[in-house]
């Protein structure tokens, strides 16, 4: 974390930020611009591929490699704010030339705005299907990275710890929600279920990796005194 | 598993008139055991879908499961008698039911509730098992998308039937069942191939001939 944390309070928002409206009579395309994408811009020339508006929000679509440079400066800039990560997805259309996206949905809560951020992979063989993970920005992207990975195979580049989150770990057949996945999966049903009766979840799982033992030291001192005492709580 | 024929119901004989003062039953064996396990069954919901919310239908007041004793619930396997799986499983899940079913201790029997649970369902696909039948032994299935309390009621008046059909003296009804040590399996995998092709599941569930 580089900015230090900065508590909003629900309801309440920057002086500059426009008042709280429903939006109606949005084109399918095209309208009102976030303003964040045309500071992009302004910022990182090279690194802003194009803008989209659709439906009165906005798409921007960032060069791969930068784009942890980008979500950090709509963190951190004091004129963005953008301090809320709703979701972490990709997008695999059935034509075979469209690149994959990976989509980022910010919202910025202080000045009520909302963007969408994609990074297009493109599938010539050649660009792997990386991208950088925003972890480091945002905690809450730790999961959504995870399943995007689980269903989509998008590493994230730097993510402390990508494992299948919806799957079994030891799930072999491939992507989900990748196109060339049949639905039915890959495997026979019987080798379906005999891989999945194998997976032996208590051998993962164990009761050391759940226990609280290790959480215990990071409790406030005055919790730790009182669970030392036996004091259970609810009571 | 065929059921076999019900015992007539005049095996119980009371006697007041001897004399004696003291009256008494004569019966079988059978038929008094297997009515206090059919009248006490205690139920381990395994809900994970819809089917649990009617589930819980059934249990409260209005469909009352009490009045078939099994107003306790056993959350613990070990103090289970009937497995009620409710909901789809996907095969994530599958160890967990099957060591949940190896948890509970003999006797004990399995209700498949609604249609996931019976044949996948709707959910023909990568995730969700085709029917809990591959994985633990199913005395009952009800049917039902989610089946109404009744539908579970009428299923849990067929078991009560089933128990009391029971012989003692037939001991392979309590034989656990042991997975194949080599799959983990316990039906053959063209069985299982088979019972979890389109509608495969729906097709092979016979009624049981009540």
């Amino acid at each position: 974390m580089s900015a230090s944390f900065s508590v909003v309070i629900p309801g309440s928002a920057a002086p500059d930020a426009p008042a709280p409206a429903t939006p109606r009579h949005l084109p399918n395309r095209g309208g009102a611009v976030n303003p964040s994408a045309d500071a992009l811009r302004a910022r990182f020339q090279g690194g802003i591929l194009r803008v989209e508006v659709i439906w009165g929000e906005t798409s921007v679509y960032v060069e791969r490699l930068r784009l942890g440079e980008i979500v950090q400066w709509l963190h951190d800039d004091p004129s963005e704010r953008y301090d809320y990560l709703s979701d972490v997805t990709a997008v695999e259309y059935r034509d075979p030339e469209q690149p994959i996206e990976v989509v980022w949905h910010l919202r910025s809560l202080p000045y009520r705005r909302f963007l969408r951020l994609k990074v297009e992979l493109a599938r010539d063989g050649k660009t792997p299907l990386e991208v950088p993970t925003v972890w480091s920005i945002y905690k809450g992207a730790d999961w959504l990275e995870r399943e995007c990975y689980d269903m989509f195979g998008i590493r994230f580049v730097g993510h402390p710890d990508l494992r299948r989150i919806l799957m079994w770990e030891q799930y072999r057949e491939g992507f989900p929600l990748r196109k060339d996945f049949p639905l039915r999966g890959r495997f026979s049903r019987a080798e379906q279920l005999r891989q999945a009766l194998a997976a032996n979840p208590e051998a993962r799982y164990s009761m050391e990796e759940l226990t609280v033992a290790q959480a215990f030291e990071d409790l406030p001192e005055a919790m730790r005194k009182r669970l030392k005492g036996g004091e259970r709580t609810g009571e | 598993m065929g059921l076999t024929a019900r015992p007539s119901d005049n095996l119980a004989r009371t006697d007041t008139a001897s004399g004696s003062g003291e009256s008494w039953v004569a019966t079988r064996l059978d038929l008094l055991v297997n009515w206090g396990r059919a009248g006490s069954l205690w139920p381990m919901p395994f809900g994970t879908a819809c089917c649990a919310i009617e589930f819980m239908a059934t249990a409260a007041s209005r469909f009352d499961l009490a009045r078939f004793g099994m107003e306790r619930m056993s959350f613990s396997p070990r103090q289970a008698d009937v497995l009620i799986c409710a909901g789809r499983v996907p095969f994530k899940l599958a160890p967990v039911l099957r060591r949940i079913w190896q948890q509970m201790p003999q006797p004990k029997w399995c209700i498949s509730m609604g249609a996931c649970a019976s044949s996948g369902g709707m959910f023909d696909n990568y995730a969700v098992v085709q029917g809990i039948d591959t994985i633990i032994p199913v005395d009952v299935y009800v049917p039902g998308c989610p089946p109404r309390p009744e539908g579970l009621l009428y299923g849990i008046l067929m078991l009560q039937e089933k128990v009391k059909r029971e012989r003692m003296s037939d001991a392979s009804l309590r034989n656990e069942m042991d997975p194949d040590p080599e799959s983990g399996l316990y039906i053959p995998p063209q069985a299982i191939d088979e019972l979890s092709e389109p509608f495969g599941n729906s097709v092979h569930q016979t009624r049981s001939g009540l």
